[in-house]
């Protein structure tokens, strides 16, 4: 399979702050890749080296083989990107903009793409409006759009559903995952990182501008061996048995409720079978797997603590 | 959704250079009122005042009118703010709003980006200086001594304050610091370079003073094209206009290319 994208030791710094230190990456073509960080992680950073907004310091971005610097026309052209800012031209209608943004990247205007982009963004009854009339989720539909417009082989999402409500969220995902069984390949940033599980076939994490962890979603999810576990008591009590204190567990819900982590290998039978032996009457249980949000909190902190000690 | 993959994706290299020309010349039309009318209406004033009240009571110079005199600094006025303006408030203002991440992604070289950006502004300053040039035949006659030099002093004009928009729109970081190369720069320039007097009135000193205006060696050939008559020989203002309008370009390009206030 041939790379949509490779990022092959990436660095950038602003004065003394390396916002970007030695990423190397790829993105396969076809490929929906999530980059999840922190805030001031470096992904707006990388994103903009990729797409041609900063300058790179060092390294090398291909975008399908060609190299961002020394053949920056070709890659540009093939590259379509939603910032995260809402920055729009107050110059122009929606429509004007739609019309003109085809001909940047030099491809010629295709007016049924273009309705069909405009009635499934729901910006039909905004076309002849100005840009600074548009509400902000007016403004991120159009972002999209126009990001979709030319018909882009590699489409960058830098945090689309920020700040917007539900039912756009929803609708910019389904039309992200048709556009990608299309054959776009997608890079996206987000912090809802319920959605980026959902949408992501692999996911790379960034922290303090270094890569800390890179794999697909589901080996990510398998990184925490453990489970939570939710134990609901007949009765309440009053403070938790010894053996539960040593495991770091929580007492909630006024006594009636208990949480703590079980390890990979431990059953819910044999813990069961425990809590009876030690006069626990459990009437209900109730295990979750690790979420992503669980595993990035954990490579994150993990990384800040390890930064801290050096 | 098959509409994605089944259209002629072949890459036209010309369409982004043609696309974004159209987009800046449309940026200025929308806005007609203020780029353009405008313009117009100062530099009518300015033909009204100077060329039929003031004029008619200041004496004759070479023997031409004191209108006629005029008329040629008023047209390439008009030329000069409207090219500087138009390159120097689209650069800025995409840069100041952050829309300019839209041209930063497009696949165009930095010539091309100053070439566009030059073109639009040359445009817009011509369009002005020819309307104006059209009003101001209600307020005198001139000879048209050599009507190509004319064109070509106003082309190299418009290019060269094209250069310099350019060049003030990546400088600035505040309507306020635009409004001062206006101001302090451009005006000065304008006013001091002989557009309302010749600049052999002047004392030894100021005339000594004014060579060092660049504006006074562009304004002198498009005169000396107009009336046949201007204080130096005309190929040396073209020689001197070319020169600069070569130099100026060279610095837009580089600075496009590699200023991190273009491109982080």
């Amino acid at each position: 399979m041939s790379h949509a994208l490779e990022i092959i030791h990436l660095d950038k710094s602003f004065s003394t702050q390396r916002a970007v230190a030695d990423l190397s990456l790829f993105i396969d073509s076809g490929e929906i890749f999530g980059l999840l960080g922190p805030n001031g992680a470096g992904k707006s950073t990388t994103i903009n080296m990729i797409c041609g907004v900063s300058r790179i310091d060092s390294g090398q971005v291909r975008i399908f083989g060609y190299d961002s610097q020394t053949h920056c026309q070709h890659a540009r052209r093939l590259t379509g990107v939603m910032h995260q800012e809402v920055v729009t031209d107050a110059f122009f209608t929606i429509d004007k903009a739609l019309k003109m943004h085809p001909g940047f990247f030099g491809v010629p205007f295709d007016p049924d793409w273009c309705d069909l982009l405009v009635a499934r963004l729901d910006l039909c009854a905004h076309l002849h409006k100005p840009m600074n009339c548009l509400s902000g989720g007016m403004k991120r539909r159009f972002m999209l759009a126009k990001a979709l417009i030319h018909k882009p082989q590699l489409l960058i999402l830098d945090e689309p559903t920020a700040g917007v409500d539900v039912e756009l969220r929803h609708t910019i995902w389904s039309l992200i995952r048709e556009i990608n069984q299309q054959g776009t390949t997608i890079l996206l940033t987000t912090h809802y990182l319920e959605e980026a599980e959902q949408m992501c076939d692999r996911i790379a994490i960034m922290n303090q501008g270094q890569l800390i962890a890179l794999d697909t979603t589901q080996a990510l999810l398998n990184h925490l061996d453990t489970r939570q576990v939710n134990l609901s008591l007949e009765y309440a009590i009053h403070s938790l048995p010894d053996w539960l204190v040593s495991r770091g567990a929580q007492l909630l819900k006024d006594g009636r409720v208990i949480s703590f982590s079980l390890e990979k290998e431990e059953t819910v039978c044999a813990l069961l079978n425990h809590c009876h032996q030690q006069g626990l009457r459990v009437r209900d249980i109730d295990t979750t797997s690790p979420n992503l949000e669980e595993v990035f909190l954990h490579l994150t902190q993990h990384d800040r603590t390890i930064g801290d000690c050096l | 959704m098959n509409r994605l993959r089944n259209q002629d994706q072949r890459y036209r290299p010309w369409l982004p250079f043609w696309a974004l020309l159209k987009k800046e010349i449309h940026r200025f039309c929308r806005v007609y009122t203020q780029t353009l009318i405008t313009p117009v209406i100062i530099a009518s004033l300015y033909l009204f005042v100077f060329g039929a009240t003031l004029g008619n009571r200041i004496s004759v110079i070479d023997g031409f009118s004191y209108a006629q005199f005029v008329i040629p600094g008023l047209i390439l006025m008009g030329v000069i703010n409207n090219t500087f303006s138009n390159s120097s408030s689209s650069l800025f203002m995409s840069r100041h709003l952050g829309h300019i991440v839209d041209l930063l992604v497009m696949p165009l070289s930095s010539l091309q980006i100053v070439t566009v950006y030059t073109l639009a502004a040359m445009v817009r300053g011509l369009v002005v200086g020819a309307v104006v040039c059209f009003i101001s035949t209600f307020f005198a006659k001139l000879p048209w001594a050599f009507p190509g030099y004319a064109l070509l002093m106003a082309v190299l004009s418009s290019f060269l304050f094209a250069q310099l928009g350019i060049i003030a729109g990546l400088f600035s970081d505040s309507f306020d610091g635009l409004a001062m190369y206006i101001n302090f720069i451009l005006l000065p320039l304008i006013f001091l370079g002989g557009v309302f007097y010749p600049i052999s009135i002047l004392p030894p000193f100021w005339r000594q003073v004014s060579h060092i205006n660049p504006l006074f060696y562009i304004l002198d050939g498009f005169r000396h094209s107009l009336l046949g008559f201007g204080d130096l020989p005309l190929a040396g203002s073209f020689l001197f206009a070319a020169l600069l309008s070569i130099i100026l370009f060279i610095v837009s390009v580089y600075l496009i290319a590699r200023s991190p206030r273009f491109r982080t």
